[in-house]
């Protein structure tokens, strides 16, 4: 009975390993598409365009992993940046300078990431179903907040930041805020006990409170730390197009858990890694920039999105079901009958 | 006589592991026959063979004389062999009845389901077992001894040959135990052959005509239990000789932990006791005395409703198990893989999971001290694994248990609670476990024990507190202390244990 543990015992970390790897090759599959494709593809506008057009999802993405690894999900992201673009522009409209009124917004995404969080962790309610009910209150504060106006007379600074890039150098802005993010997220996951505690939490609650982990207040701070990054994440989008409109955001989360998952992330919780889900915002940014290159069309590309959340959950399960028949085989008998049966050896 | 079941030669593989080598069983109509060995020994392995999940590599199996193959549960029970497994495996949400039939349920001329039939016929299963039982009821909410008889009543209905009860008593209580005892010599008068798993060897010999000794997936013995005495089986069991519970004598020091008046919303009410620094407190009484949720109000999972609780003559509230272990106290859960150890994670993880903040005040995680200091509370507790960087599902039940206890002596615990500390936990690892908490209590620790296992309580406690439907219904000094004393009082027959026990339970 000790061989298949010690064998488990491996897999993750290898499989792990694995993951990234694959994501390396779609990757560099894809540049190598876009190169044959167009030859401005390599220039720097264009790796400009095709980064500062996911920052909003990529740094959304990032809150979002820890809160798939504990075991829920926050949907009502993509509204809390249609809200947060409305109170800016609201409040700029009011004559509230900008550097005032981003603070501001900053603590209305905290707000409604502890309204979450509260019925989260304290009403016990699913977040699955909690935060698709933000999801229609936020947007429905937007469309109250704006009506059908649309904001579109910004700082000149305030748009620069949302698509200009640093000097002559093609690194946008954003992007800069993104690796910031990242480098302080993948320090917290993988090198702190507070990542700890989170991977905790996702792998079993009821083990993690018993052993003194604050398993509400942590998944409550993770909510509020959401709702704050997704409030930046419309601050910026409201920058690179210049514009605050009820509908800014629509359609995000998808994408937002669609990086996550294709990260590597175990949608069940317990497991994931940011360096995967960074890889992930790359390969699809360059998926988004190639398949405009080769002018599929923008419905087109919502059909990628989607192909690529299925194949992110498909590809994982596959490989662990080829794993057991590969077992199986090595063996050298047939599977005894039924899979129950099969997972009961280890018992 | 021609056994019910005879299997030869049995030999299964896997993969590199034999767990089972060449065994053999007879095992006779209108017998109980005891199968005894530590974890890992093969128990499991057999009864799933018998059961059709296993198919033997070797050996021929027969029944009623007959050779036979068993490829299937479904084939199991067509042959009539029937088996409980020691967690019943029921659907909560179907009645008492629909459970009992569920594969094939009495139907009327248009082929649907006749349910009058159906409850009749679960109700005089009940009859036979002498149990009231509401038959149309859901399964969810009934108790997990209700839900074992459901699974008795189960193999009843299919007119068992061969009837497998593997650790049918691991959740009972004590009365419940004797219930379950009664209803399995009553199938036995009917010419049944019994095979009853067990790791309680008191049970072996209160109800079983013969034992089977495995030991390493190999066959040990074979006797009648008249024959055997508990240190023989013990030494069959594992090998070599060992004394069952080391106890050492330690001095009692100053009262640490004081309960007064405590209750709470629906478990307990009133209980008071004190424990002192090298004390060890039997938490004793049957299922659902209250004992669990005692330490659960202790250790700030659950709030009490009224009473206090004096750590070092201050008075605490706990409001979350952070605070309590920041306090000093330490609860080894009942359930081990629930709630005991995040099952994925490492040894080393685990063990330091509740002292992170206190280990690493700047937050950043060094992988070499929390070795290290896994090292240094598994090592002396004698955790066999291949190093601290394992994965505790790996490890057996034992194992894993000392590494729950490694984990809380990680916290420097001054108030240790055990709940059910050896359940499911082989007969060596069982005795480490009692050689470590005696030595725990001699170092000055408080330390509460519940325990369902009364030899267990009798051989550690300094002192028990008997729990009786919520309330502390006798404290017994260890010198006053008999497993008649303990039992009368927990199930609220007190006036009887003081004028003198004899009269059977």
């Amino acid at each position: 009975m000790t061989a298949p543990a010690v064998r488990s015992r491996r897999l993750p970390l290898a499989s792990l390993a694995r993951w990234e790897t694959l994501l390396v090759i779609l990757l560099v599959g894809l540049l190598v598409a876009g190169t044959q494709l167009s030859r401005f593809f390599l220039s720097a506008n264009n790796f400009a365009n095709l980064t500062s057009s996911v920052m909003e999802v990529a740094i959304m993405a990032l809150p979002m992993t820890l809160i798939i690894i504990t075991g829920d999900i926050d949907l009502s992201v993509e509204s809390m940046v249609g809200l947060a673009g409305a109170v800016l522009g609201t409040l700029m409209l009011a004559g509230l300078p900008l550097p005032l009124a981003i603070p501001i917004v900053l603590i209305v995404g905290g707000l409604g990431g502890w309204l979450n969080g509260l019925l989260v962790t304290r009403a016990g309610l699913p977040a699955l179903v909690v935060t698709l009910g933000t999801l229609a209150l936020f947007r429905g504060l937007a469309n109250v907040i704006l009506g059908p106006t649309v904001i579109s007379v910004w700082p000149d600074w305030f748009t620069e930041f949302g698509f200009g890039t640093i000097a002559k150098s093609p690194i946008p802005y954003t992007l800069v805020v993104f690796a910031v993010l990242a480098a302080v997220f993948w320090l917290v996951t993988h090198g702190t006990w507070l990542g700890r505690q989170v991977v905790a939490i996702g792998k079993s609650k009821d083990a993690a409170r018993y052993s003194g982990v604050p398993v509400a207040s942590l998944r409550n701070w993770l909510f509020i730390l959401s709702g704050v990054v997704a409030a930046l994440a419309g601050i910026i989008l409201a920058a690179r197009f210049s514009s605050a409109r009820n509908d800014n955001g629509t359609g995000m989360t998808l994408t937002v858990v669609t990086v996550v998952l294709l990260g590597g992330v175990d949608i069940n919780g317990g497991k994931g890694s940011i360096p995967g889900v960074v890889l992930a915002v790359f390969v699809l940014a360059v998926l988004q920039n190639v398949l405009r290159l080769a002018g599929v069309s923008s419905e087109f590309q919502g059909i990628a999105v989607g192909l690529l959340l299925v194949f992110s959950v498909i590809v994982p399960q596959l490989a662990r079901q080829a794993k057991a028949a590969l077992d199986r085989a090595r063996r050298g008998r047939r599977p005894p009958a039924g899979s129950m049966a099969a997972g009961e050896i280890n018992v | 006589m021609t056994p019910r079941l005879e299997l030869t030669g049995i030999s299964k593989r896997f993969a590199a592991t034999a767990a089972l080598t060449d065994v053999a069983l007879r095992l006779l109509p209108g017998e109980i026959h005891a199968l005894v060995g530590e974890n890992g020994a093969g128990k499991s392995t057999l009864v799933k063979t018998i059961a059709g999940v296993h198919q033997p590599d070797a050996g021929e199996i027969r029944l009623d004389g007959e050779r036979i193959t068993i490829p299937s549960p479904a084939a199991a029970r067509a042959m009539r062999i029937a088996v409980v497994h020691q967690e019943p495996r029921l659907f909560p949400d179907l009645s008492v009845a629909e459970n009992i039939f569920l594969i094939a349920p009495p139907t009327d001329r248009l082929h649907t389901i006749a349910w009058r039939e159906m409850r009749r016929r679960a109700a005089n299963l009940f009859e036979q077992l002498d149990v009231k039982m509401d038959v149309s009821a859901p399964v969810r909410g009934l108790s997990m001894a209700d839900q074992q008889l459901i699974e008795i009543a189960k193999a009843l209905s299919l007119d068992a040959r061969v009837l497998i009860l593997d650790e049918p008593t691991a959740s009972l209580s004590t009365h419940e135990v004797e219930r379950l005892f009664t209803i399995v010599r009553r199938t036995k008068e009917r010419g049944v052959g019994v095979l009853f798993v067990s790791h309680r060897l008191d049970e072996v010999f209160a109800l079983c005509d013969r034992a089977t000794v495995f030991r390493d997936g190999r066959h040990v013995i074979t006797a009648p239990t008249s024959e055997l005495t508990t240190a023989s089986l013990v030494r069959h069991m594992v090998g070599r000789e060992v004394s069952l519970f080391p106890k050492e004598a330690s001095t009692l020091g100053e009262p640490l932990l004081e309960v007064r008046g405590l209750s709470d919303a629906a478990g307990f009410r009133d209980v008071s006791f004190t424990v002192r620094a090298g004390e060890i407190l039997g938490l004793a009484g049957l299922v659902g005395a209250g004992r669990t949720e005692i330490a659960r109000v202790l250790f700030g999972i659950e709030s009490r409703t009224a009473g206090e609780v004096l750590l070092d003559g201050k008075p605490v509230n706990f409001r979350s198990p952070s605070e309590a272990l920041r306090a000093g106290i330490a609860y080894v859960p009942e359930d081990r893989h629930q709630d005991g150890l995040v099952l994925d994670f490492s040894i080393a993880n685990n063990i330091t999971l509740p002292i992170l903040p206190r280990l690493f005040p700047r937050l950043l995680l060094r992988a070499r001290v929390e070795d290290e200091v896994a090292r240094s509370f598994s090592e002396p507790l004698r955790v066999r694994a291949t190093g601290v960087g394992q994965a505790v599902s790996a490890l057996s039940g034992g194992n894993q248990q000392k590494v729950v206890i490694a984990k809380w002596l990680a916290t420097k615990p001054r108030v240790l609670i055990l709940d059910e500390p050896t359940r499911g936990v082989d007969i060596g690892a069982k005795v480490e476990v009692h050689r470590i908490v005696s030595e725990l209590a001699a170092t000055g620790l408080a330390i509460v024990m519940i325990s369902s296992d009364l030899p267990e309580v009798l051989a550690m406690s300094d002192r028990i507190l008997v729990l009786h439907e919520g309330r502390v219904a006798a404290e017994i000094a260890r010198s006053d202390a008999s497993e008649e004393r303990v039992m009368f009082a927990a199930t609220g027959q007190v006036e009887a244990a003081a004028a003198g026990a004899g009269h059977g339970g």
